[in-house]
């Protein structure tokens, strides 16, 4: 006995898919959209057509619907709120079922929520602000492969925030040559060293040779320092399979972290190989090329703190995060908002911080945020007391570029990390005596001397384009 | 060149040798191991004291002096265990652990003594 009957003909959204009266249920999954609408389209019929366009609906009525129960599986507007300081967009929030989703499956929930729906007519601009992930959709994922306190015990490293550093120039140094910069970086005091993103396995240096020389370098100056070393080998190809025979390589060579750009590479490719970092103790660092396309526009596209919810779940034990004081684009407190929904077990609701809704992580270990970006010994201060100790702080140029070389770039890097660390430990405010702290340290430091006179000057204090809305 | 530092890091120099945090700064004297031994015990965390032999310092174990100091507030105290290890194991490395039994990690991996 049917209570519906088949209508044909173009769908007014509002009447199936606005519902400000709904109570989200804790296992839906909740979608927060800005949308600008096309001129003379009321608000409640956008947000009703973006809900339908990113679950169940399209743009007519078709007689199958009939054949199902819509009211179960649509997506539902639920609330409209202003966004502070633009009349021309709104908030829309939009609540699906949790069985929209194949389980475990970023790849599925991106593809409906951030699929069609973003070049559908109706609306002149779309931006994905944030997503709820219920319990019940985290605990199908597999998340980080190790999370930072394991991360912490296998590399030996406790009490401080890590230190990294991008081997440049990006591209063109031969195998042999680029295992020597890592060395010098690492005999210097940093923990890690970095491929960069554009590194893979070109002509000019293959990605096997790379790996072997590279090896070299982290066991010399482990022997050497007695300190634990790794290197992020990039592990990102044209294949899968290549992929995976490259992840196979450094864990035979004893390397213990690797590398993945997962936007590029994809969902699907990433979750594969953070499941096999976890089976095989691997340490899963993941850079994050291509996202500025996605996330820099503040009314189209998709913001970082869903992009980085998205990475959680699939899996990744490191992520760039932005560095807030350095040559890269990032808000302090959206930065705030996204490094706390890497790391923390529970993110209450802040919308100082962008955050739209609660994030309960269930299981789910950290990540640690990787600064990264045009930063130097003097950003330290600002470094720790921003990120804490949870974090790598990551200085390509700030190691490379010191006057005497990379190992004596590292080593001003590292003092200088330790002189702020132990500073704050000792309850001295690092804004306003960071400057002091550093002086101090320098009398000890030849290196961290050096390079403070090297980039004295240097700052990057542009406009962000992407702020959050203000009020 | 001529004002181009050597890094003077050598693979059989004792002084190469790091241990973690801290490790690039001169050596503590009482009074700086005691804030950051406050530091610990203000977060809460368990101190606990271990030793080893330089040879071994790469070790995830070195040994334990007698059990981690839980609950154990008194910073006097945690500092006196220190000293009794040091003097009990002559030519060890002596470290202090911050246990954070939270995070079920180590919040503070401090050497303050090198042999």
């Amino acid at each position: 006995m049917s209570t519906r009957s088949y209508d044909a003909g173009v769908k007014e959204y509002r009447q199936t898919y606005w519902e400000p009266d709904y109570l989200p249920a804790d296992t839906d999954i909740l979608a927060c959209f800005k949308i600008v609408a096309q001129e003379g389209v009321p608000r409640e019929e956008a947000a009703a057509a973006v809900a339908a366009e990113s679950s169940t609906g399209t743009w007519t009525t078709v007689w199958t619907d009939l054949l199902t129960d819509l009211d179960y599986y649509k997506g539902r507007a639920y609330r409209i709120e202003n966004v502070p300081g633009d009349d021309t967009a709104f908030y829309a929030f939009v609540a699906y079922p949790l069985d929209l989703f194949e389980e475990g499956s970023v790849v599925n929930v991106i593809t409906s929520i951030a699929g069609n729906v973003f070049g559908f007519k109706a609306v002149r601009s779309l931006r994905l602000e944030d997503i709820r992930f219920p319990v019940a959709y985290v605990v199908t994922c597999g998340g980080p492969p190790n999370g930072i306190q394991v991360e912490r015990d296998i590399m030996n490293k406790y009490g401080r925030a890590m230190l990294g550093c991008t081997i440049k120039p990006k591209l063109g140094l031969s195998a042999k040559n680029y295992g020597r910069a890592v060395y010098e970086c690492l005999r210097g005091g940093l923990d890690f060293t970095k491929d960069d993103e554009n590194v893979n396995s070109q002509s000019f240096m293959r990605w096997k040779q790379r790996f072997d020389f590279v090896a070299e370098a982290v066991f010399q100056a482990e022997a050497e320092t007695g300190e634990r070393k790794g290197h992020y080998l990039n592990v990102t190809a044209p294949t899968v399979e290549d992929m995976f025979q490259r992840a196979e390589y450094a864990k035979s060579l004893g390397m213990p972290i690797i590398m993945h750009d997962f936007l590029t590479a994809g969902f699907t490719a990433n979750t594969s190989l953070a499941n096999w970092c976890r089976d095989n103790g691997m340490l899963l660092h993941i850079h994050r090329a291509l996202h500025a396309v996605l996330d820099r526009n503040p009314l189209h596209g998709i913001h970082f703190r869903v992009l980085a919810k998205m990475l959680r779940l699939s899996g990744g034990d490191h992520l760039h995060s932005g560095t807030v004081v350095g040559k890269l684009e990032g808000d302090k407190q959206a930065t705030l908002g996204w490094i706390k929904l890497m790391r923390d077990r529970f993110c209450a609701e802040d919308r100082d911080q962008g955050l739209f809704f609660d994030q309960d992580w269930a299981h789910m270990p950290g990540m640690f945020p990787v600064a990264s970006g045009g930063i130097h010994v003097w950003h330290m201060p600002a470094l720790c007391s921003i990120f804490g100790d949870d974090a790598v702080f990551q200085f390509g140029g700030g190691t490379l570029g010191h006057p005497w070389g990379n190992a004596a770039g590292a080593a001003a890097n590292r003092v200088a990390l330790e002189a702020c660390t132990e500073a704050r430990n000792q309850g001295r405010e690092m804004d306003r005596e960071g400057r002091d702290v550093l002086e101090a340290a320098a009398r000890h430091s030849p290196e961290l001397r050096a390079a403070m006179d090297t980039w004295k000057e240097i700052k990057f204090e542009f406009d962000t384009v992407d702020k959050l809305a203000a009020g | 060149m001529t004002d181009i530092q050597d890094y003077p890091s050598r693979m059989n120099d004792a002084a190469s040798k790091r241990f973690g945090a801290f490790s690039y700064l001169p050596p503590m004297d009482a009074a700086q191991i005691r804030k950051q031994i406050e530091f610990a015990v203000a977060n809460g965390w368990n101190c606990a004291v271990e030793h080893v032999e330089p040879s071994r310092a790469a070790a995830n174990y070195w040994y334990m002096w007698k059990l981690p100091m839980f609950g154990d507030t008194d910073i006097d105290r945690i500092m006196r265990e220190t000293e009794a290890c040091k003097r009990a194991n002559p030519g060890h490395h002596v470290r202090v652990i911050g246990y954070d039994n939270k995070a079920q990690s180590q919040g503070m991996s401090l050497v303050v003594y090198r042999a």
